[in-house]
């Protein structure tokens, strides 16, 4: 099978609403470390920034 | 022979957006052309002559020709995955076919030039190969969007981080340096089906992808290598069957952007009649 869509990074402002899984996590203290770490990352890797609206970023390769 | 050539020489001429035509480009299809004209030239005078190997070569260059086909393909695969908008195989299907028959009709052409020239006389012959450039523009001439379907402008907006044309949800864009961006600069445009077979061939990734390209190859896109959230995306609206295209241009000039969309052609591979089948029809209403 083939993966297409993988989540690269997690980034979360709460550390209750994600626990360790397959991509890395990453915490920020405000919203605007989070939008900044994000940034960076999907720029890195290529990857897109999702927002889950609870304050969770994620980042997913396309 | 020279009005074959000449007639590849025609197609040609519209090829431009479709295929990468470097100047080697350009020779390559014109040099294939001109072996095309040069076969369907003599093999009617060798028909006459009873010499039957020319039929021989007529398949010869068939198969030649299927193989350039493949060729063509493998390059403009290997090439869509350095483009920042890829065609998408399907698109590129359909440009190494429209390659292969426009060598076959060149052959025609000329076959017919020949022909009428041998029984006839130049006159004759010069005549046919009018007709014969007219109808073969005709036959190739494919049908584009715009004769599927509306094309209109639709109003880009958010809601929340989730990024709509119309009421067609798209993508989920997370930061707001990407949102304000969409808001400033992004273009989207719907198209609506005007029948039941225009909704089944719009439904096609391939031709979404290739209406996306287009777009893009027309009015640039403001996006490299690692912002992927600027990609044009085609998405489908269920209930309807409409598709909207969202694109962050470089140039922002929705008429031409309608232009451009108008002007994708539509893939045979994409082509679907369902109304021409009575199950499809019945399914229809």
């Amino acid at each position: 099978m083939n993966l297409e869509k993988v989540i690269l990074a997690v980034i979360t402002l709460d550390r209750d609403k994600v626990s360790a899984g397959g991509a890395p996590l990453f915490f920020a203290s405000d919203k605007e470390e989070q939008e900044k770490i994000a940034i960076y990352l999907a720029r890195i890797t290529e990857g897109v920034i999702h927002d889950l609206e609870n304050g969770v970023f994620i980042l997913v390769k396309h | 022979m020279i009005i074959g050539t000449l007639t590849r020489y025609y197609l040609l001429r519209r090829d431009y957006r479709q295929y990468p035509s470097y100047p080697h480009g350009v020779v390559a299809n014109l040099a294939l052309g001109f072996i095309a004209a040069v076969i369907g030239a003599v093999a009617v005078p060798a028909l006459a002559e009873k010499e039957f190997t020319a039929v021989t070569f007529l398949a010869l260059a068939a198969t030649q020709f299927r193989e350039v086909r493949n060729l063509e393909r493998t390059m403009l695969l290997n090439l869509d995955s350095m483009q920042l908008v890829p065609r998408g195989p399907e698109y590129i299907e359909g440009i190494a076919r429209v390659f292969e028959a426009r060598n076959y009709l060149v052959m025609f052409t000329s076959l017919l030039v020949g022909g009428v020239t041998f029984w006839g006389n130049i006159f004759y012959g010069l005549l046919a190969g009018l007709i014969a450039v007219y109808a073969t523009g005709w036959v190739m001439r494919g049908k584009v969007v715009g004769q599927i379907a509306t094309v209109r402008e639709g109003k880009v907006y958010f809601e929340g981080p989730n990024l709509f044309v119309e009421n067609i949800h798209f993508m989920n864009l997370g930061t707001e340096e990407v949102r304000n961006n969409y808001r400033k600069r992004a273009l989207g445009v719907v198209i609506e089906p005007r029948d039941d077979n225009g909704r089944a061939t719009l439904a096609n990734n391939g031709q979404r992808m290739a209406i996306a390209h287009d777009a893009a190859a027309l009015l640039g896109v403001y996006r490299d290598m690692d912002t992927a959230e600027f990609t044009p995306v085609v998405r489908r609206h269920l209930d309807t069957g409409r598709v909207a295209l969202v694109i962050v241009p470089i140039e922002k000039d929705i008429a031409f952007l309608l232009e451009a969309v108008k002007r994708v052609p539509v893939l045979e591979s994409a082509l679907r009649m369902p109304l021409k089948n009575p199950v499809g029809r019945k399914a229809s209403d």
